[in-house]
């Protein structure tokens, strides 16, 4: 780990005002901010470790925890609003079992809602692992679920039974 | 290859022109996040296996473009020299495509657009009525080149006008131009962008330095991730003219992290540029020099405010400061900072090239050029419209959006993102540009226009704009932080139906507290959304509580589902949909409605071939 972070901070030089790049990257090769990392990144940098804390819990694109192996973000921009993306939101919210910003509990999905990714003419979007999905319906949501190897529809009769 | 001055420069770009046969066909796709959602990526894959497997390869071009704005008609395909525009294309279309249009020149009917009134097809990009009304001078380029090709971009014209600033002209020539073009910043303060430069210019401090704000955060609004994405090279020319105005060797661009693609072209804009000399040191053999660090933000909607964008380049939180001294004083790292929008940028090598006094020939009297708007929401022709400054919303939303989709009925148009406002039908006539904005009660903003019908409920509409601010408030002082949490929740009672009649009173007063003490703009302006709409629909707040009822059907609380007898089939695709097992009866009878078991989640509706869901 201390290998890589060195690699990381060589791009940027040891200079503080660089420190949410650093962050972004260290995210992109862990996928989360492990805490030991911050340690290190701490030391490495001579920043202070709350100063750290501060900045990766400002900025909503950085997670202090382990995310799921797939990521979904739900776009929550006005044009999304407008065609229904709550309604989407909510049915992730059902069939998932977790808030947005939570992971489930095997690891699999990560849920979170953002505003506005800038492709607002097809909204609601789903961005399910890097991929685009737009014009959103109930049943493309179940359908993009099942593709990522998890049977939305009798998920969502089993959470709708223990209710 | 280094450009080693502007004379080289010039050679270069006749010899591209001299190369290029404007008789060869070139089919471009469109590449840029929306389309590429849609598949493009793949179509452009498929094309050029197509075109190397009947041996064409040599013979016909293949171009990935910027967005061309018609995004509803996505993917688009373009064959040229004919300009016939493809709709919706999809990888089965690609090999009728190079059979029937490339080869026998036979255009392919289903594919083009087809006027929905008149019914008749439209086969030149140019005469779609989407693009007829429009003056494309900053997007308009998007469509013709390759935004990972400089020499694209060269063969255009490009960076002609830094070879003219930096052979030509001195740098308070350059302000006096772009001062006297009347150039307004398009981020949406729409502040003169000339007397920004004029500030930094004479402003105490070295070094001085020059920022791109790309950290385009309204929701509704993508034009500036379209120009990055479509044409990188001419945000990052104005980005240089300026710094030379302003005696300026580095500079920022403050770029999304939710816009990869963006960050993509960009980067290789400026490793491109960088290559061949246009970009670093000794620009053109001028003696300037001026280099580019992109500065990916953290999705932050607040870091768009000049102050907090300056704390996260610095490396700290995102939070803005009171703003006794201006930025073109003391800015980034406390030094003199001139920070311009994407769109503005773009527009400075235009203004350059064809000077100050044609382009005050466009637009009022006040706002000079073209304005790009993101028109989205309930609107059939979803896209990017690029209009002259005081062209009528009425124009902009029926004649180039082509109206409210399914016949429904105009209700609002909301401008300006979370700091803008809602206007009512009575207001579509207006011109628009800056001051007229603002003067009904809404404003400009970055470009967003998002367009409500009659079933989208306005109190909803200004409780999410507070649900977004609350979220997006950086927390620092307490009239936002506070404030904002206790107006969206005054507006949760409305929208259950346990509103009181006091409530618009109270929330007038906090809008008054909140605008008056917030530090920075996202507090000062976040009670605008409220205030707009209790002007214009106060109805609506009043149905909601008075009445216990939701005028627009929306509000999840004061509706219930149920199934019309009389139209339904009994053909169980809602009941099969329904997650809840609400709905029952038998097949081919009518079905019925569980109040009880509802959750109101929309599924049957979405299903219903019959349109026998209704909600009252």
């Amino acid at each position: 780990m201390k290998k890589k972070l060195k690699e990381i901070i060589k791009k940027y030089g040891s200079n503080r005002s660089f420190l949410v790049p650093i962050l972004q990257d260290i995210q992109r090769e862990y996928d989360y901010l492990p805490r030991e990392a911050l340690n290190m990144l701490s030391q490495l940098i001579d920043v202070p470790i709350s100063h750290i804390y501060t900045v990766a819990t400002f900025y909503k694109s950085f997670s202090l925890s382990p995310r799921g192996r797939h990521q979904l973000s739900l776009c929550m921009g006005t044009a999304c609003h407008v065609r229904k993306a709550p309604q989407i939101r909510d049915h992730l919210v059902r069939t998932l079992q977790i808030e947005p910003g939570e992971t489930t509990p095997d690891l699999e999905y990560s849920f979170n809602t953002v505003n506005c990714l800038g492709v607002c003419a097809l909204g609601p979007i789903l961005v399910a692992d890097g991929e685009y999905h737009g014009q959103l319906t109930i049943t493309k949501v179940d359908k993009i679920l099942k593709e990522l190897g998890k049977k939305g529809r009798t998920l969502k009769k089993v959470a709708a039974n223990e209710n | 290859m280094k450009i080693r001055n502007p004379k080289e420069l010039e050679k270069l770009c006749n010899k591209l022109l001299a190369n290029k046969d404007p008789q060869k066909p070139c089919i471009t796709i469109c590449a840029s996040s929306g389309c590429v959602a849609l598949g493009s990526n793949r179509l452009v894959d498929v094309l050029v296996k197509e075109l190397k497997e009947r041996g064409l390869e040599k013979n016909i071009d293949v171009k990935e473009t910027g967005c061309h704005g018609f995004c509803e008609g996505g993917p688009l395909l373009i064959i040229y020299p004919e300009e016939i525009c493809y709709l919706r294309v999809s990888e089965k279309d690609i090999p009728n495509i190079v059979a029937k249009t490339v080869l026998n020149h036979e255009i392919i009917e289903r594919l083009l657009y087809k006027d929905p009134v008149t019914g008749k097809t439209i086969a030149k990009q140019s005469e779609i009525p989407f693009f007829k009304k429009q003056e494309r001078l900053i997007i308009g380029n998007n469509a013709r080149i390759d935004p990972s090709s400089l020499e694209d971009y060269i063969s255009t014209g490009g960076y002609s006008a830094l070879a003219k600033v930096l052979s030509q002209m001195s740098p308070d020539e350059v302000i006096g131009e772009i001062k006297l073009s009347g150039l307004r910043g398009r981020g949406g303060g729409g502040f003169p962008t000339g007397v920004k430069w004029e500030s930094t210019r004479k402003a105490e401090g070295e070094p001085k330095y020059v920022i791109c704000n790309a950290d385009e955060g309204d929701p509704g609004a993508y034009m500036d991730r379209s120009v990055l994405e479509g044409n990188p090279h001419s945000v990052l020319e104005g980005m240089i003219i300026g710094a030379y105005a302003i005696g300026s060797n580095a500079g920022y661009i403050y770029l999304r992290d939710e816009y990869p693609l963006a960050v993509t072209r960009f980067t290789l804009a400026i490793e491109k540029a960088r290559e061949t000399g246009l970009l670093g040191k000794n620009i053109l053999g001028s003696g300037f020099s001026f280099d580019v660090t992109i500065s990916r933000g953290g999705g932050a909607f607040v870091c768009g405010e000049s102050s907090a964008l300056f704390a996260s380049i610095e490396g700290r939180a995102g939070e803005p400061r009171a703003k006794y001294v201006h930025a073109t004083d003391k800015g980034l790292f406390d030094k003199p900072t001139n920070l311009n929008n994407v769109e503005t940028w773009a527009n400075v090598p235009l203004i350059i090239n064809k000077g100050a006094e044609w382009y005050r020939t466009i637009g009022t009297e006040k706002s000079k050029g073209t304005k790009i708007f993101s028109l989205v929401g309930k609107i059939n022709n979803t896209g990017l419209v690029e209009v002259p400054m005081g062209i009528s919303l009425r124009e902009i939303i029926f004649d180039i959006g082509g109206g409210i989709p399914k016949g429904r009925k105009f209700k609002a148009v909301q401008t300006g993102g979370p700091s803008g406002g809602c206007l009512p039908e009575e207001f579509l006539d207006k011109p628009v540009d800056f001051d007229e904005l603002v003067e009904l009660g809404s404003m400009m903003g970055s470009g967003g226009m998002i367009i409500m019908d009659d079933r989208t409920c306005m109190v909803d509409v200004a409780r999410y704009f507070l649900m977004f601010l609350e979220e997006e408030s950086c927390g620092k002082c307490t009239p936002c932080r506070e404030g904002i949490l206790q107006m969206r929740e005054i507006l949760d009672r409305i929208t259950q139906g346990l509103g009181e009649e006091s409530d618009l009173e109270t929330l007038e007063q906090m809008s008054q507290a909140i605008t008056d003490g917030a530090l920075c703009a996202l507090g000062s302006t976040a009670p605008n959304p409220v205030m707009s709409t209790i002007r214009f629909f106060r109805d609506e707040y009043e149905a909601h509580i008075r009445d216990k009822r939701c005028p627009a059907g929306s509000c999840k609380d004061l509706i219930s589902y149920s199934i019309n007898q009389a139209t339904c089939t009994g053909c169980g695709a809602c009941l099969r949909a329904c997650g809840t097992n609400a709905i029952t009866g038998e097949k081919k009878k009518p079905h019925r409605i569980d109040p009880e078991k509802c959750i109101k989640c929309g599924a049957c509706i979405e299903t219903c071939k019959f349109n026998a869901v209704e909600v009252s």
